[in-house]
C-alpha cells in the first residue's frame, strides 16, 4: 500500500496533474454555480476533452476536479439565492438560505467551504484506508434495506413539522410523494397521471420543481413584500463577513465529523448517494440536538448547514468506493465516470488497485489537493460571491428570475419546462402565504420514487411485505426511523405539556 | 475584481474546450455532406446523444461532411422529437434523428402515436447484443443450468435488468426462457433504475440472473465479477469468447441497434447521400476511434434492409409482448 501511495503521490503531484486538478475545480465551481447544470451534465461536457488528454491519470484527475468543484459551486446558489441546482444540495439551502437572509451570507459560505473540504477530506482518508475492505459493505443492502433507508431519509421532515406545523408538513410531503409518481417510472413502462400532457411524460423535472418551490417563490415575495429586502442597506459589511465565533466552530466540530463518516457510508451504497446522505445528516442531527437548538433548523442553524455540506461531500467520495473497487456505478455521475473510464481503456473492478496502482492512488491523492485547492481558491472569493446580493434589488430580482429560468430550460432544452415552472412556481407561492413549508414537498419528490421503486421490488421478492420483519435490518432501520420522527415530537410536546401547566398552575 | 476574471477564464476554458471537442481537423475524405443535422430525442449525456454526437463527430472529422449541428429535444420517451420531424418535413431534409430498440416497443405501447413507417428510414449504425449473466460464484454455470434452476423455482430465480417491466431487458429474459421450452410468463423480473444498480443488486444475491447489454457484461467479466452464460448474437464475438444463446440450443437472437431516421417524404437524392455517407463513414480513422472509444459494435443495415430488420423486430417484440400481457 505504502509503494502504491508514493507512485500515487508522484503522479498526482507532477505540474500538469496540479494543474488538472485547479483547472478541473474552476470550471466545475462555476459551472457548478449555474442551477440547471450539475455535476452530471458538466462531466458530460468535459469528457472529450478529458479523452484527448490521453493520460488516464490526468484525465481522471481533470473529471475528478471537475466533479468536486460542481458539487462544491451547487451549494452556493442553495445558500445565495434559495435555488438548490443539485438535488443533493437542496438540504443545504434548509438552513444556508435563511443565514442569508439574516445577513450572514459570508458566514454561510465560509462554513459550507469548511464543511466541504472536511467532509471531503476524512472521505478520502476513509477510502485510502478501507476501500477493499468497504466492497463487501456495498453489497450489504437490498431493495428492501434501501426502502427502510429512504424511510429514514424522510424523517427529515420532521425538522419543518415544527410547532403545530405537523398536519400541514405531512400534507406537503404527500403531495411531494404524489408529484413523483408523475411519468414513466422503473417499474411501469407506462405513463402514469400525466393527463395527456406529452411534456409529463418523463414526469415533472427535479430542478424544474427545486426552482418553483425555491427560488422563484422567493424571488416573487420580494417583488410583493419591499421590507423583505431591507438587509441589503446597512448590512453590507456583515453579507461579507465570513468569521465564525469560537461557540460555532464547537459546536460544529463534531457535526461535520459524524456526518463526514456516515456520509461516506451512505455514499458506498450504489443505491443511496449524496442526496439520501444530505437529508439522512439533516435529520439525525436536528434529531439528536439539544430542544433550544432544534428549534433553529430550519431558521439558520450553522449545524444545519454544516451536516449536509459535510455528509454530501463525503458521500461523492464513498460513491468512488463501488465504481473503483467493483466496476459498478452508484450514482448518474459515477456512471458517466465509469463511461469515461473505460474509453481510456481502465477496467475498475478488484483488478484495479493491483493492475493500475497508478491510476487508483493517483485518483485518491487527487481528492485531497482537490479539496485543499477548492478551500484555498474559495476562501477568499467568498466576499466577492457574497456580495452578489448587495446588488439594488431592481437588479437582483431579474438576475435572480433570470438564472432560474435558464436553470429550468439548459438542461432540457424544452420551453414547456417555463410554462411548468411558472405554473408550480405560483402555486407554490399561494402556499407559502399560507404558511405551509415547503421543504417537505421536495424532500417527498425526491425519495418517493426510490421509496416506491424498493418497496415494490422488495415486496415482489417476498411475496408480500414479509420483508419487514423477515430481515432484521430493515426492521432495525424503520425502528430508527420512527424514533427519529417521535422522539422529537414527544420530547416537544412533553416540554409543551409541562410549559402549560406552569401557566396553568400561575 | 478577481472573481470577474475568474469567470472569463473558466468561460474561455469552456470554449476554447468545446472548440477541441468540434474541430474538424483533415479534410481527408471527399464530402459528400454539406451539413448535417442531428435531432436527439433525449437530453445531453445520453445513449442517443452519444450515438448522434461520435456520428457528427466522425462524418465532419474525416470530411463526409462539411459540418455538424446538434439538437436535444426531449419528451414523451422521444415521442416530442418524431411528432417535430413530422409535421416540420419539408424544413428539415437536412436533418437525421437518432434512435434506438426502444421506437419498437414504445409505438407497440402506444407511448406515442406515431412508428417508424411514419419516418424516412436511413440506417442502422451499432449496435449491442443482450447477454444473460450471474455472478462469479454462482453455482450456475450454463443457460441450461439457469433455465433448470428456473424450472424447478420460478419464484426463486429471480431475473434482473435495467430497464422497466416489458423493456428490452425483461423481454430478453422472457424470450429465452420462451426459447429454452419453459414458461416467459412466470418469470420474476426485478425492474432497477440502470444497469449499474441491476449489477450491484446481481453481486448482493437479491437476483439470481441479471438481463443487460453485452458491452456491459464484457467489462464487468473482464473484472472478473461475473460470468456470462449467453449472448444473443448468432455467432462468437471476438471482443468476448462467451456462448452463444443459440449453440446451448436456445434459438433466440437479439441485437438492441441504434440508427438515424430522416424527415418522410425526403427527396431521393438527399436519402442516398445520407446513407453514402454513413457507408463510407464505417472505413475512416476518425469513426474507429470513436466507435471503440464507446465499445460499439458496427451493425449496418441500410434502406430495406434496415426496413426488413425493423419488420422482423417488431414482429418478434410485439407477439413476446402479447404473450406477456403488455399488449
Amino acid at each position: 500500500m505504502l509503494e502504491g501511495l508514493l507512485i500515487g503521490l508522484s503522479t498526482a503531484f507532477s505540474i500538469s496533474n496540479l494543474l488538472m486538478v485547479i483547472g478541473g475545480c474552476l470550471i466545475g465551481t462555476f459551472i457548478g454555480m449555474l442551477p440547471g447544470l450539475g455535476p452530471m451534465s458538466i462531466i458530460a461536457i468535459m469528457i472529450p476533452v478529458a479523452i484527448s488528454i490521453g493520460d488516464p491519470s490526468a484525465a481522471i484527475i481533470l473529471l475528478a476536479g471537475v466533479y468536486y468543484g460542481a458539487i462544491f459551486g451547487g451549494s452556493t446558489s442553495s445558500i445565495l439565492i434559495n435555488a438548490p441546482g443539485v438535488a443533493s444540495t437542496v438540504a443545504t439551502s434548509f438552513d444556508g438560505y435563511p443565514l442569508t437572509r439574516q445577513g450572514k451570507a459570508g458566514k454561510a459560505l465560509t462554513v459550507a467551504a469548511i464543511s466541504s473540504f472536511a467532509g471531503g477530506t476524512i472521505g478520502a482518508i476513509l477510502l485510502m484506508g478501507f476501500a477493499p475492505a468497504l466492497a463487501s459493505v456495498a453489497l450489504l443492502f437490498h431493495s428492501a434495506e434501501y426502502f427502510a433507508l429512504m424511510v429514514v431519509g424522510l424523517s427529515a421532515i420532521a425538522a419543518f413539522a415544527g410547532t403545530g406545523q405537523v398536519s400541514k408538513a405531512l400534507l406537503m410531503t404527500v403531495l411531494g410523494l404524489v408529484m413523483a409518481t408523475v411519468g414513466e417510472g422503473v417499474l411501469f413502462n407506462m405513463p402514469r397521471f400525466t393527463m395527456g400532457i406529452m411534456d409529463l411524460q418523463s414526469g415533472f423535472g427535479f430542478i424544474t420543481l427545486a426552482m418553483a418551490m425555491f427560488a422563484l417563490p422567493e424571488a416573487l415575495y420580494l417583488v410583493l413584500d419591499p421590507t423583505r429586502s431591507g438587509r441589503s442597506s446597512g448590512q453590507g459589511n456583515e453579507i461579507k463577513d465570513l468569521r465564525i465565533t469560537k461557540e460555532e466552530a464547537k459546536s460544529i466540530a463534531p457535526v461535520i465529523g459524524r456526518q463526514s463518516i456516515q456520509g461516506f457510508l451512505i455514499g458506498v451504497l450504489p443505491g443511496a448517494g449524496a442526496t439520501i446522505a444530505s437529508f439522512l445528516g439533516y435529520a439525525v442531527e436536528r434529531n439528536i440536538a439539544p430542544r433550544e437548538e432544534q428549534e433553529k433548523f430550519g431558521k439558520g442553524s450553522v449545524k444545519g448547514l454544516a451536516a449536509p455540506e459535510s455528509a454530501n461531500n463525503a458521500a461523492c467520495t464513498g460513491s468512488f468506493v463501488p465504481l473503483l473497487t467493483l466496476g459498478i456505478p452508484g450514482s448518474g455521475t459515477t456512471a458517466i465516470l465509469l463511461g469515461a473510464l473505460i474509453a481510456l481503456n481502465v477496467s475498475p473492478g478488484p483488478r484495479l488497485m493491483v493492475d493500475q496502482p497508478q491510476i487508483f492512488w493517483s485518483v485518491i491523492i487527487s481528492m485531497y489537493i482537490g479539496n485543499v485547492v477548492l478551500l484555498i481558491l474559495n476562501l477568499p472569493l467568498i466576499p466577492y460571491i457574497a456580495k452578489v446580493l448587495a446588488v439594488p434589488r431592481t437588479f437582483l430580482i431579474p438576475f435572480i428570475l433570470f438564472f432560474t429560468l435558464m436553470g429550468a430550460y439548459i438542461g432540457q432544452n424544452n420551453a414547456t419546462e417555463l410554462l411548468i415552472l411558472v405554473g408550480l412556481g405560483v402555486s407554490a407561492t399561494i402556499l407559502r402565504f399560507g404558511d405551509y413549508p415547503l421543504a417537505p414537498l421536495l424532500i417527498g419528490f425526491i425519495l418517493g420514487p426510490m421509496l416506491e421503486d424498493n418497496f415494490s421490488r422488495a415486496m415482489q421478492l417476498y411475496d408480500g411485505i414479509g420483508f419487514i420483519w423477515e430481515r432484521p435490518m430493515t426492521l432495525g432501520l424503520l425502528a430508527l426511523a420512527l424514533a427519529l420522527i417521535f422522539l422529537p415530537s414527544y420530547r416537544a410536546s412533553r416540554a409543551r405539556l409541562k410549559a402549560q401547566g406552569v401557566a396553568e398552575g400561575d | 475584481m478577481t472573481v470577474f476574471n475568474m469567470t472569463r477564464k473558466t468561460a474561455l476554458a469552456v470554449f476554447a474546450a468545446s472548440a477541441l471537442s468540434f474541430a474538424a481537423p483533415l479534410q481527408a475524405a471527399e464530402q459528400v455532406l454539406e451539413k448535417v443535422h442531428f435531432l436527439i430525442p433525449g437530453g445531453a449525456g445520453g445513449g442517443w446523444d452519444g450515438t448522434a454526437r461520435g456520428t457528427g463527430e466522425a462524418l465532419t472529422g474525416s470530411g463526409l461532411a462539411g459540418q455538424a449541428s446538434y439538437e436535444n429535444m426531449s419528451g414523451g420517451g422521444g415521442g416530442k422529437a418524431i411528432g417535430y420531424l413530422i409535421e416540420n418535413a419539408e424544413s428539415n431534409h437536412d436533418t437525421m434523428m437518432v434512435n434506438s430498440t426502444p421506437i419498437i416497443i414504445r409505438s407497440l405501447t402506444g407511448v406515442f402515436p406515431q412508428n417508424f413507417r411514419d419516418l424516412t428510414l436511413v440506417s442502422s449504425t451499432i449496435g449491442d447484443y443482450a447477454a444473460v449473466v450471474v455472478g462469479k460464484d454462482s453455482p450456475l454455470n450454463s443457460m441450461s443450468d439457469l433455465v433448470e434452476a428456473y424450472k424447478a423455482d420460478p419464484n426463486g430465480t429471480a431475473i434482473g435488468g435495467g430497464s422497466v417491466p416489458g423493456g428490452m431487458d425483461h423481454l430478453v429474459a422472457a424470450m429465452v426462457m420462451e426459447g429454452a421450452g419453459a414458461d416467459p410468463v412466470a418469470v420474476k423480473y426485478l425492474a432497477y433504475d440502470g444497469g449499474g444498480k441491476a449489477m450491484a443488486a446481481l453481486l448482493s444475491g437479491e437476483i439470481k440472473a441479471l438481463s443487460t447489454g453485452f458491452g456491459e457484461a464484457i467489462e464487468l467479466a473482464n473484472a472478473g465479477e461475473v460470468k456470462i452464460l449467453g449472448v444473443t448474437a448468432d455467432e462468437r464475438q471476438d471482443v468476448y469468447d462467451a456462448p452463444t444463446m443459440k449453440e446451448q440450443g436456445i434459438p433466440v437472437s437479439f441485437v438492441n441497434w441504434r440508427g438515424f431516421f430522416a424527415a418522410p417524404g425526403l427527396p431521393e437524392d438527399k436519402l442516398a447521400q445520407f446513407q453514402k455517407a454513413i457507408a463510407e463513414m464505417y472505413d475512416t480513422p476518425e469513426w474507429e476511434a470513436v466507435r471503440a472509444r464507446n465499445g460499439w459494435a458496427n451493425i449496418h443495415n441500410s434502406g430495406d434492409d434496415f426496413k426488413v430488420f425493423l419488420e422482423n423486430q417488431e414482429q418478434a417484440i410485439g407477439d413476446l409482448m402479447k404473450k406477456l400481457g403488455f399488449l
